[in-house]
């Protein structure tokens, strides 16, 4: 462990890694108590604030670890990465000072009346105030989306002296894979909060806590993953097409294929090999790749052996399957859980299933994640700049050092996280300010 | 000597002028940053003097606002970054073990003042921990920051320990704003508490501004002479001049506001709550003004300066576009969230 370059790689994924997982919640949660919101308003029906209050305290906690490792990013992409600004910088700056100034300032702002201002503002303002705080969630994706793609597929600059200049904004706002990956990560993250609202609903019901949101809750998890899921994975499907045409190593990758072939199988199955440069234990379904891909049974499918520069398959591969499996599952789940619904009452052993994927969102996002960004290397700039040529000469010891400290604190975090909203889980619907607490589960089991 | 002779020869147009323009709007953040957030971090140092009972009354008067003071630290280092992007290479490779503990400490507290209300209550106490222990770390590692700055990364024994010094130093400077923020935003024994914090703080605020003050100086010639020669000497007197009268008035403040307390005179208290913090906030200010001055136009000390480092003027040019659009707004929202929650600090209730 004496390489920098890995070690910088390692230490950016972990903070990443760790990073996203709070956004991808934020995100769709904040929309999702948006409408909370909205519904008691027209309803009046207790049941909307209930939910409303119990996943707002959700929220401010994905919010904080969100702001918390977000702050770490700014300060890495100098500390780990200096040659990306020196060579990018002219893009990627003012696209980056963008999400601060429109998003993050709005949204931090309104959170604190979203949060605390219930009783300081009137139902209106507060509303506004959430609708705002969502706003700027999805607007802050907007933006580091802007710049990820732009990554993946550079348009509208040119090169001089070595360094990127911008000459066409509008072609680097509307870059080439940009529209998809959106599409793709939103729906990514209201599947997630879908999982978990019905996750968490599921092992509240198990647990017997009579609190009148909590089938409300489960209905509006599983019917809303039950809508989305089948989008999100035609939605990838167009995505995927997309990259082939623009970054078709990564494709290649993806699909376990080393040689270009005429009627490319579909591995389903397999044990990539990078020193021998072919896959053990191939199970393929034949020709089906090329079906998909190219829409021709017999059509040619280029294998990762015919690029001069190309990522390792064996990540690619596997965090594909991982991304796919997951997705697949999550169809099963869901529609299983929306017809059980549909019929009364969901069974015991299927309100296990929801608690056991109330986290699938997460493993879904982060290993798509990594099929992205490592299916980009060795590029971090696809054609203008190697990750190798914008690492810094900070020494190995110096970051394996930081990167042990900010390893054990994400290992804390999460767990932290994960036991706290099973213990708000635990605690139940809160009674609202000014109520006396009256005790939900045990007395009506 | 002219701060300007340093402009690379052949400069002009927006070359010249747009770097100018993004160094005050940096400072302008920083500044914003270290009086915001200090006074949060501030809170949190003192977090474990209190009764675990005031605790929740101490968060809930920062509660609010932490999370977007916090983002004026993202709009400084984002600004360097996007501007200035060979200075934020050098800056923060230089720093990087002070950078990578302060991002610890900030992320401790920034999810320790979440959890400590959503835990078990038997784990309170240890977020309250983390909460205290973050802002500290935070504190004492970016005043170390700014001490190796001042001396262009001076590495040896002397170096480092003077930097740990002005750790200290704006330790117990946001140690005083967090105390002032509390005499402002509370009453009864905790604001008597926050009484007695101030007053211990306000001499390590003191000790910390005039270790920067004489220290700088001494590191450079370039600095020496900006501050030593005449007529500058005498046009920059009143800086140090107003920052001694902020003391002696900060200390004016708390005497009264302590006589007040001791004789029971609500009104008095209530009509001067606001002074401390007034006069902490002034001293920061100054103090900020001096350091500007000195390290003008440099980014770095004597190597890099704020042209060198600038990002293309057409990219400057699509920022300052969105930065003059934004920030009146920004700042606008931000005075009304401050006016929601005006007046003394309530317990927090989400909804």
């Amino acid at each position: 462990m004496d390489d920098p370059l890995l070690l910088a790689r390692i230490q950016f994924a972990a903070n990443i890694t760790f990073h996203i997982l709070f956004p991808t919640l934020s995100i769709a949660l904040g929309w999702a108590l948006l409408f909370f919101r909205v519904r008691y308003t027209r309803t009046r029906d207790e049941r909307w604030m209930s939910l409303y209050r119990f996943w707002v305290k959700i929220f401010a906690l994905c919010f904080a670890l969100g702001v918390v490792s977000g702050i770490t990013m700014s300060f890495q992409f100098g500390t780990n990465w200096p040659g990306f600004m020196t060579t990018v910088g002219n893009i990627a700056g003012p696209l980056l000072a963008y999400e601060v100034l429109t998003a993050f300032f709005l949204e931090a702002t309104f959170l604190s009346i979203m949060l605390f201002g219930m009783n300081r503002v009137s139902e209106r303002v507060h509303t506004l105030a959430t609708a705002l705080v969502c706003f700027g969630t999805t607007l802050s994706a907007f933006w580091i989306l802007v710049l990820n793609s732009w990554m993946q597929t550079p348009v509208g600059f040119e090169m001089r002296d070595g360094v990127a200049h911008a000459t066409d904004w509008l072609a680097i706002l509307s870059n080439p894979s940009l529209p998809y990956r959106l599409l793709h990560m939103l729906i990514a993250s209201a599947l997630t909060v879908a999982f978990l609202i019905a996750g968490l609903s599921a092992y509240r019901l198990l647990r017997r806590d009579a609190g009148g949101d909590v089938k409300l809750g489960l209905k509006v998890g599983v019917y809303a993953a039950a809508v989305l899921i089948p989008i999100q994975i035609a939605v990838g499907d167009l995505h995927g097409l997309n990259t082939l045409h623009h970054q078709p190593a990564k494709v290649a990758a993806m699909e376990g294929l080393w040689d270009s072939t005429a009627g490319a199988p579909a591995v389903l199955f397999a044990v990539p090999d990078e020193a021998a440069r072919r896959n053990r234990f191939e199970i393929a379904i034949p020709k089906l790749a090329s079906l998909y891909l190219v829409h021709d049974a017999n059509g040619v499918v280029k294998g990762l052996k015919d690029f001069e520069q190309h990522p390792r398959m064996t990540p690619v591969f596997w965090a594909f399957r991982v991304m796919v499996g997951v997705g697949l599952l999550m169809f099963a789940v869901s529609w299983l859980a929306a017809w059980w619904l549909r019929r009364g009452a969901v069974p015991r052993w299927l309100l296990k299933g929801l608690v056991a994927m109330s986290f699938s969102g997460w493993f879904a996002v982060v290993a798509g994640w990594y099929v992205t960004e490592i299916g980009r290397q060795p590029w971090l700039v696809t054609g203008v700049l190697t990750a190798a040529d914008a690492a810094s000469s900070v020494p190995a010891p110096m970051i394996a050092m930081s990167l042990a400290m900010y390893l054990s604190l994400y290992v804390v975090l999460t767990v932290a996280f994960v036991s706290a909203i099973f213990h708000l889980a635990r605690k139940g619907t809160p009674p609202a300010h000014g109520e006396a607490a009256v005790p939900l589960a045990g007395a009506l089991s | 000597m002219n701060p300007l002779e340093v402009v690379p020869a052949g400069l002009d147009g927006a070359a010249f002028w747009l770097p100018l323009v993004f160094v005050c709007l940096m400072g302008l953040s920083m500044l914003l940053y270290v009086i915001l957030d200090g006074y949060d971090l501030g809170v949190g140092i003192w977090l474990h003097q209190a009764e675990p009972a005031q605790r929740d009354r101490m968060i809930a008067s920062i509660g609010p606002f932490w999370d977007a003071n916090e983002t004026w630290l993202v709009l400084g280092v984002g600004l360097l970054l996007v501007a200035f992007p060979l200075a934020h290479g050098v800056i923060l490779g230089a720093l990087y073990l002070p950078v990578a503990l302060m991002l610890a400490g900030l992320i401790l507290r920034g999810v320790a003042f979440d959890f400590r209300a959503k835990v078990k209550p038997e784990k309170k106490a240890r977020w309250d921990l983390a909460f205290h222990a973050g802002s500290l770390l935070a504190s004492l590692a970016q005043g170390t920051m700014l001490g190796q700055l001042i001396t262009g990364f001076d590495a040896s024994p002397a170096g480092l320990l003077f930097s740990v010094f002005i750790g200290l130093g704006l330790a117990a400077g946001y140690a005083l704003l967090g105390a002032s923020w509390l005499i402002l935003k509370t009453e009864g024994a905790l604001q008597l508490r926050a009484l007695r914090w101030a007053r211990l703080s306000a001499w390590g605020t003191g000790a910390g501004i005039a270790a920067v003050s004489i220290a700088t100086p001494m590191v450079s010639p370039a600095i020496f002479a900006k501050w030593f020669s005449l007529p500058q000497f005498f046009a920059l007197l009143p800086i140090p001049l107003a920052s001694l009268a902020m003391f002696v008035l900060l200390q004016v403040f708390l005497s009264r506001l302590k006589v007040d307390a001791g004789s029971g005179n609500a009104n008095g208290l209530r009509r001067w709550a606001w002074g401390p913090f007034a006069c902490s906030v002034s001293l920061f200010v100054l103090a900020f003004f001096g350091l500007a001055y000195s390290l003008f136009p440099y980014l770095v000390p004597d190597r890099i300066t704020i042209w060198n480092a600038a990002a293309a003027p057409e990219s400057l040019m699509v920022m300052l576009a969105g930065a003059l659009l934004v920030l009146p707004a920004i700042l606008g929202y931000t005075a009304f969230a401050y006016r929601v929650f005006r007046g003394k600090a309530s317990d927090l209730h989400y909804g």
